[in-house]
């Protein structure tokens, strides 16, 4: 029997050869109008990650036991808040403390650059500074990097190297404006209490420049959802910077140094780059650049979005409502529109927008349609924000693997 | 050395829920010196997520930022071995 995509096709190919495509409808074309090809991580990858657990969390997505690197898997996004016990995990070194408490946690704010060196305690922190909160996603510089085809070498994560949550703690400025910042200060250097196993290792030390370490969102978080970090999350204190990747959400926080000089070490000077212009909307961290080197540090998150609810071959009856639903999200912008295509492209409906939590949370969002006839419908989401900044349909590829945010194709049959 | 003994100790302590004893590497020459040297600082489940798409060039380059960025104790002789062992079992 000739199914009727089969038919279309020959009527198709048969047009074409009298006169040219250009001639079909485009109802008619039934093919996909943007050649995404199929994600697909490394099958070293598939094989070697499996769902385990670790303390005080659900079972994660183990990409590697040590340094303790954990994916939150899909399901867990139809929250717009990722659950604690499900939050990604992320460390670059093995040696995570696990001795810190809340009595003997301290932060040390010094450098070049401020006028009156102090220390806090988590205790001054609380009773010292103005609480504020803020719902913003944490997500990895390399989510979704083991899809990058040709594939590239790191942890290799799938879609969940990332999470919105509610943090709430003091902003960074007004501990460092307790410290009295002097004009020449550059960069504010941060330091987490992990190190690596032998001596040699570059210790995970990163900077911001001025402007956002002094930006009334960046914030120096205590609580997560509510209750306090996790310790595989940063406990007891992280920084939290909205609208950039995680790789500055510094955790376990101990040092601070505001400095006339930018940081030096291997993980600003060498790692978390990517090509210069290759993302040109991206704010600039100029005091990190240096010239003839091609590349810049990774700074803002780039406007994304996951489906979250269907999966890719997932069957519906005829007659069925499907419902699509997932998250969007970018560096701040606000996330304005979402649009799902079920016919591969060819033609676009916004979707309904859900809460609004603010511009660095995640945006919910869900699109209902009732197909037709019975078929293949391939179905698209993609998010744009207030600047009009969209996703792409071809991976811009990079060394590193970053700022993955292609479509997402998923097909649903309906039987 | 001080150093690395009380980190395995806390390390120990990470394997005792996060159970890398799962992890079987393939069998082959250079395999202890992998599943010794380079499993001082990862679990070594971080050389098969990163598989099959490194070529010779790849593990090599891989092995030698290890080394020399990272400090991992792997000498110039084992060095090459420890780059085949990966190219054969874990490379394209």
């Amino acid at each position: 029997m000739t199914s009727r995509r089969d038919f279309l096709k020959g009527a198709a190919g048969g047009l074409a050869v009298a006169g040219g495509a250009l001639l079909v409808p485009r109802w008619a074309m039934a093919e996909d109008r943007f050649a995404i090809p199929a994600p697909s991580l490394a099958s070293g990858n598939i094989e070697a990650s499996t769902l385990e657990s670790l303390p005080g969390k659900k079972p994660l997505i183990k990409r590697t036991f040590r340094a303790p690197n954990y994916e939150t898997p899909t399901e867990y996004f139809n929250e717009v808040f990722t659950p604690n016990d499900a939050f990604f995990v992320r460390w670059h070194l093995s040696y995570i403390p696990e001795d810190i408490t809340a009595e003997n946690w301290r932060l040390k704010i010094g450098g070049d650059s401020v006028n009156a060196p102090f220390e806090v305690t988590l205790d001054n922190l609380k009773k010292d500074y103005e609480h504020v909160e803020i719902a913003a996603v944490c997500q990895c510089s390399g989510n979704r990097r083991g899809l990058s085809q040709p594939h590239v070498a790191g942890v290799e994560w799938g879609y969940g190297a990332m999470g919105n949550a509610r943090w709430k703690g003091v902003r960074l400025k007004d501990v460092l404006n307790k410290a009295g910042v002097k004009k020449e200060a550059l960069e504010v250097i941060l330091n987490g209490a992990d190190a690596g196993v032998v001596e040699k290792t570059p210790d995970f030390i990163k900077s911001l420049p001025m402007w956002k370490a002094l930006d009334e969102n960046t914030i120096l978080a205590f609580e997560m959802n509510g209750e306090p970090l996790p310790h595989l999350n940063g406990f007891p204190v992280r920084l939290v910077v909205p609208g950039w990747t995680a790789t500055y959400w510094v955790k376990k926080i101990i040092d601070i140094n505001v400095s006339s000089k930018p940081a030096d070490g291997f993980w600003m000077r060498k790692a978390y780059r990517i090509p210069m212009n290759k993302f040109p909307e991206m704010a600039r961290f100029t005091s990190q650049e240096v010239a003839g080197e091609g590349n810049t540090p990774i700074t803002e998150m780039v406007v994304n979005s996951l489906i979250t609810n269907v999966k890719d071959g997932q069957r519906f009856k005829l007659g069925e409502t499907v419902e699509v639903k997932g998250v969007a999200w970018d560096s701040g912008k606000g996330i304005n529109l979402v649009e799902v295509s079920t016919d591969g492209g060819n033609t676009w409906n916004a979707a309904d927008l859900g809460k609004d939590y603010g511009n660095f949370s995640f945006r919910q969002w869900s699109f209902r349609f009732k197909p037709k006839s019975r078929g293949k419908y391939a179905v698209l989401a993609k998010a744009s924000n207030r600047a009009g900044s969209t996703q792409v349909f071809e991976l811009i590829w990079n060394p590193a693997g970053y700022h993955n945010n292609v479509v997402q194709k998923i097909d649903v049959h309906v039987a | 050395m001080q150093k690395i003994l009380f980190v395995a100790l806390s390390v120990l302590s990470l394997s005792a829920w996060a159970d890398e004893s799962k992890i079987h590497l393939k069998d082959g020459p250079g395999k202890d010196i992998v599943a010794t040297k380079c499993a001082i600082c990862h679990s070594t489940d971080m050389i098969q997520i990163n598989s099959p798409f490194l070529d010779h060039k790849g593990w090599e380059a891989l092995v030698a930022k290890m080394v020399n960025v990272m400090g991992a104790p792997i000498t110039p002789e084992e060095t090459p071995v420890v780059v085949d062992y990966l190219t054969k079992n874990y490379g394209k």
